[in-house]
């Protein structure tokens, strides 16, 4: 019954009131209340608590582990080492897909980066396991480690992010460059940075038998069941995976790591429930971190300001055993109009964990470094940043040449620069200061984010009482998925929200897809979409042909479902409620299916991205050098918002991320011994309240009738481009030094006029 | 965690006593102390937790216009003590610079004393460290050294103290009253922390089971209020600790300087008073051209102990402009942002961060 018409009818047919409010989140007093349960916050009956001994080194082997003085201590049942680690039924270093990563879970005792995990030590408590691990006082045969971006030696890649060719190209960019009437060439450099959600990593696992049941924060119910099915050599349902909450994931909970794989391990080999826990700084090695870069950009533009190049080379690192190259050079494929372009990336290999997703891989890093680099165009050509962008609007993708699926780029631009205040900004720098003496700085960015979608299903069932139910296995990061999805269940079905009962988090439950590359809610609401869309022409069915009702010869496309029931569309007055319609037909439920995924011949036809305009305020000591982000304005287009106070909040997190990679965050890599030196909460900085006084998204208008069936984009990680190279742009209008190494700091802008 | 023995005396003298053991170590509030016990670096077989002994967590206005802080009052009620702030204002503020305010509704004025350095190599079981390990060696020479000291360090330890309230405290002649099983002594808080030289594992005057049970604040330090303040440098606003600081107070006569207090945090592995520089500036007229001088006086002999020579400069101007910020007057309200330099005095006075 998937083509009758009605499943084809515009979305707003079957849309009650709850798409496009403001709800909040439905796990909002669960977790101010303290109700909500993390995975760690599970205790099965019999738990034992694990701790991990991890590599102090960067390279070389494990030579010893005093088991004997971590096995006498009072509490310690068991250490698990390479020499009695269960089997596993696959080789955790074997690599058959672009999202399939190779980790350590003690297959030797080779050590391959510094916080690699080379024993699991099992106790009654966790203090006891802890001291258990530090008990262990490993031996090793250290190797010279490589830690140095700039000392390595540099190798292409064959592929970067998940699967994307390393260089592309359009046009002829060396002629472009020579017959440029003004040209740069500059190079900007941003450091590792670790994901550091607050939840760190956990895992409570137990094991009955082949049945394993699992609670564990992840953003990819299915994949990480399919990933552990493979490891442990299991049939995938054997394995349930709990996952209801996420105190933040930004990509470091997307895939299965290491230490999740060595918490099952652990409680296999005392066959009993077993929870582990990553500390703070385990964090800074085996879950994946952004890596650093090293980007050059070479713009070109004719007398009047137009680009005729765009050169955007990317020197970055993986660790010596796995690739995941940040593809940061792809920020300017699609983002401003120029004749010719040519990305390309290369590599150095270093002795650390291997890089990984972090919220906007590529595209943040790449982004900063676009928009300095069109920033310092700009003040080449003379033209106003604002202006300068405007001149460059991209009418079709560069690189490919597709028609926009929907772009409302320029409304971003103009909203945002009308709220900020851009107009009047002097063009040249340290024109500006407060009543308090402090330089003042405006700069501004564009924010841009492709429109992804992964392959997600739902479920959804009506109840003879008319209630409605909708399952699916996505993932609630803290960003409010659950909420907005229920959004869309509701509205699916023609429902009121309080008439829904909407589960998740499970992976019992069909695969919603992965929660990454800001596709979640476009592919497990379209998913939804579809369930409802199904079950509702299921029961139209039903009604419409079934003499006793007064929907009866009605024909599906004559049929909106709205508050619980079906009504004629040609004759409203006709209606029938959803319970008796299955009460008639003698049903408990009625259900029905449904997948989301990108369209292909949309896909073929179309470049689909959001876009957004970021507008920054810094104040800078003029003496002192000590930098504050005064005021942010976004403005953002992202086609359909499902949930316009959860999508204001997302943009919020990503401008304060885009605040975090210009001013504060860094990991600290001691080149020496290959170990980040600043791996805890004190040392590695993210803005804290009083960084950020002053904060406005805006969602700006737009509607995308190609994108999905919804119009969806997505709103997650999109707010961390153009915010972060605004911020460092404010910073240059502020004080005439132009930020090329990120973050900037104090010291940076000792050389600035005083 | 290692099993340790937890006692909680309810005299200084049982304190004394319990803590003359081998391995104890005092539990004020343990903000600084249980971190490092988690991180292995402090083993304590003990812990003598000074907090319920009586009179420890009192304000003591003195006879003689001087104020005594008890070593348990906690760092936010000090900070908030209207006639302690009103008298020590630079003292107050550098305590609302420092750490957040959960950390300093729990953190005591004994605690923060005594707390340890923020060098990372300290905190790296790893990692030679004189300081942790005596004889090691020195990991921090040739590492990552932006933070490092610039004065006063040794080729065995180049570590600083990351205390904010003890800027002011040096600057302004505070008194630590210590108890040993030989009674009562005192020292000169400029003097209390040790310059690392060849037993960077000596960070203080106290001998092993001595207590700190009070700060003093003489009545001349009180002198300075109309013109003392605290400030601090830092990578982001709130919550991080001072890449250079510095405390100035200031007796002005007719627009010129007859007194001059002045402190650097940061820098060294004590808080560093500027002794010269102050001396430079008694009598002088208070105007930058003498303020840049005393800056550069201050700053005479440090040096660099690794890739940290900005620090050098940042010192240099921190002090110019708490020097200039303390002749332009303590502000009657006090900064919405403590010791930040982004603190208008109009911004009001909530000490929220």
């Amino acid at each position: 019954m998937s083509d009758l018409p009605l499943t084809r009818a515009p979305a707003h047919l079957r849309q009650g009131s709850s798409i496009g409010q403001p709800v909040t989140r439905h796990d909002g007093p669960l977790k101010v209340t303290g109700a909500a349960r993390y995975a760690a916050d599970h205790h099965p009956a019999g738990m034992l608590h694990a701790a991990l001994a991890v590599s102090s080194i960067a390279r070389g082997r494990v030579s010893f582990l005093d088991l004997p003085a971590a096995l006498a201590h009072p509490g310690v049942v068991a250490v698990m080492t390479p020499a009695n680690r269960p089997a596993l039924a696959e080789d955790p270093d074997a690599k058959t897909h672009p999202f399939m990563f190779r980790m350590d879970v003690l297959q030797n005792d080779r050590v391959r980066y510094a916080n690699q995990p080379i024993a699991v030590v099992i106790a009654e408590s966790l203090e006891a396991a802890t001291e258990g691990a530090a008990l262990l006082a490993p031996r090793y045969e250290a190797e010279a480690a490589q830690a140095d971006l700039a000392a390595a030696e540099v190798f292409t890649p064959p592929a970067v992010g998940p699967g994307h060719p390393a260089a592309m190209a359009h046009g002829d960019t060396a002629a472009g460059l020579a017959a440029a009437a003004r040209r740069i060439s500059v190079t900007y450099e941003t450091p590792a940075q670790y994901h550091n959600a607050m939840e760190p990593h956990a895992i409570v696992a137990a094991w009955d038998g082949d049945r394993l049941a699992i609670d564990t924060p992840t953003q990819g119910l299915a994949m990480l069941r399919g990933r552990l099915a493979g490891l442990f050599g299991l049939p995938a349902e054997n394995i349930r995976i709990r996952s209801p909450f996420l105190g933040g994931g930004f990509g470091s909970k997307g895939l299965a790591s290491g230490p999740l794989v060595l918490g099952i391990l652990a409680a296999r080999l005392v066959g009993r429930p077993v929870k582990l826990v990553l500390r703070r700084e385990q964090m800074f090695g085996p879950v994946g971190h952004r890596a650093p870069t090293r980007q050059t950009l070479e713009l070109g533009t004719d007398a009047d300001g137009a680009l005729t190049a765009l050169r955007h080379h990317t020197l970055t690192a993986t660790s010596a055993f796995d690739d995941f190259i940040e593809p940061a050079s792809n920020a300017s494929h699609a983002l401003y109009a120029s004749p010719a372009i040519a990305t390309s990336h290369a590599a150095v290999r270093l002795d650390t964990g291997t890089p990984m997703f972090m919220r906007a891989p590529g595209e943040a890093p790449g982004s900063i470094a676009l928009e300095s680099a069109m920033d310092e165009m700009a003040e080449v050509c003379g033209m106003d940043p604002l202006e300068f962008r405007l001149k460059n609007y991209a009418e079709t993708e560069p690189m490919s040449g597709k028609p926009f699926s929907s772009k409302a780029l320029r409304e971003c631009y103009a909203q945002g620069a009308a709220r900020f205040g851009w107009a009047g900004r002097p063009r040249a720098p340290r024109q500006m200061r407060d009543a308090a003496g402090l330089l003042v700085g405006w700069g501004m960015g564009t924010a841009i984010f492709p429109a992804l979608m992964f392959q997600g299903e739902a479920r959804a069932t009506i109840r003879r009482d008319g209630s409605g139910m909708v399952e699916i296995a996505a993932s609630d990061m803290g960003q409010g998925a659950w909420t907005a999805l229920a959004q869309i269940a509701a509205d699916s079905l023609g429902l009121d929200p309080a008439r829904l009962d909407f589960r998740s988090g499970s992976s019992d439950l069909p695969d919603g897809g992965i929660a990454g590359g800001s596709a979640h809610t476009a592919t497990a609401g379209a998913a939804i979409h579809a369930a409802g869309a199904e079950t509702i022409a299921r029961l139209a069915a039903l009604a419409t042909a079934d003499g006793r009702s007064p929907l009866y010869g009605a024909g599906n496309a004559g049929v909106i479902a709205r508050d619980g029931r079906l009504f004629r569309r040609d004759d409203e007055n006709r209606s029938e409620s959803y319970a008796d319609i299955l009460a008639r037909a003698g049903l408990a439920e009625i259900a029905g299916a449904g997948s989301g995924a990108m369209e292909p011949a949309a896909q073929a036809g179309y470049a689909m991205h959001a876009h957004g305009a970021v507008f920054a305020e810094v104040k800078v000591d003029p003496a002192l050098g000590q930098i504050r982000a005064t005021r942010l304005v976004g403005a953002f287009a992202a086609g359909r918002i499902i949930n316009p106070r959860l999508v204001r909040s997302q943009y919020y997190g990503g401008m304060i991320w885009g605040v975090s990679f210009a001013l504060h965050e860094r990991a600290v890599l001691d080149k020496r011994s290959g170990r980040v030196i600043n791996a805890n909460l004190a040392d590695y900085h993210v803005p804290v309240n009083a960084d950020i006084p002053a904060l406005e998204a805006m969602l700006v208008e737009e509607h995308d009738p190609h994108v999905n069936a919804l119009g969806i984009k997505g709103v997650g990680e999109i707010a961390i481009t153009g915010s972060a190279g605004a911020v460092a742009n404010a910073v240059w209008h502020a004080t005439g030094y132009r930020p090329r190494h990120f973050p900037i700091t104090p010291d940076h802008l000792l050389g600035a006029p005083g | 965690m290692n099993r340790f023995e937890y006692v909680r005396p309810a005299t200084i003298a049982e304190a004394v006593a319990a803590a003359g053991a081998p391995g104890a170590a005092y539990l004020g509030a343990g903000t600084n102390l249980v971190d490092l016990m988690k991180l292995g670096v402090l083993r304590p077989q003990r812990l003598v937790d000074v907090r319920r002994i009586a009179g420890l967590d009192r304000i003591e206005a003195l006879a003689d216009g001087g104020m005594r802080i008890g070593a348990a009052v906690r760092n936010a009620d000090l900070a908030q003590d209207a006639d302690f702030a009103g008298r020590f204002p630079a003292v107050a503020e550098a305590l609302l610079a420092g750490a957040s305010a959960q950390i300093r509704n729990a953190a005591t004025v004994g605690g923060n004393l005594m707390q340890r350095t923020r060098c990372a190599y300290f905190h790296d079981l790893a990692s030679a460290c004189n300081k942790r390990a005596p004889g090691s060696g020195c990991a921090a020479r040739g590492g990552e050294t932006r933070q490092h000291a610039v004065l006063g360090w040794s080729a065995h330890c180049i570590a600083t103290h990351p205390s904010d309230f003890c800027v002011p405290l040096a600057a302004l002649d505070a008194v630590v009253e210590i108890a040993g099983s030989g009674g009562m002594r005192e020292a000169p808080l400029a003097e209390f922390h040790c310059l690392p030289g060849d037993q960077p594992a000596r960070e203080s005057m106290l001998a092993p089971g001595e207590l700190i049970v009070a700060l003093r604040l003489p009545a001349a330090a009180a002198g300075f209020a109309a013109h003392a303040r605290y400030l601090k440098l830092r990578e982001r606003t709130s919550f991080a600790f001072a890449v250079v600081s510095a405390a100035a107070a200031l007796r002005l006569a007719d627009g010129r300087v007859t007194e001059a207090r002045i402190a650097l945090g940061g820098v060294a592995a004590r808080p560093w008073r500027a002794r010269a520089a102050e001396a430079l500036l008694a009598g002088a007229a208070a105007d930058d051209a003498a303020f840049r001088r005393a800056a550069d006086a201050a700053l005479t002999e440090a040096r660099p102990s690794g890739d940290n020579a900005a620090k050098i400069e940042l010192a240099r101007r921190i002090v110019r402009r708490a020097l200039l910020l303390a002749a332009s007057g303590t502000p009657a309200r006090r900064p919405a942002l403590p010791a930040s330099p982004f603190a208008a005095p109009e911004d009001g006075d909530a000490a929220h961060v």
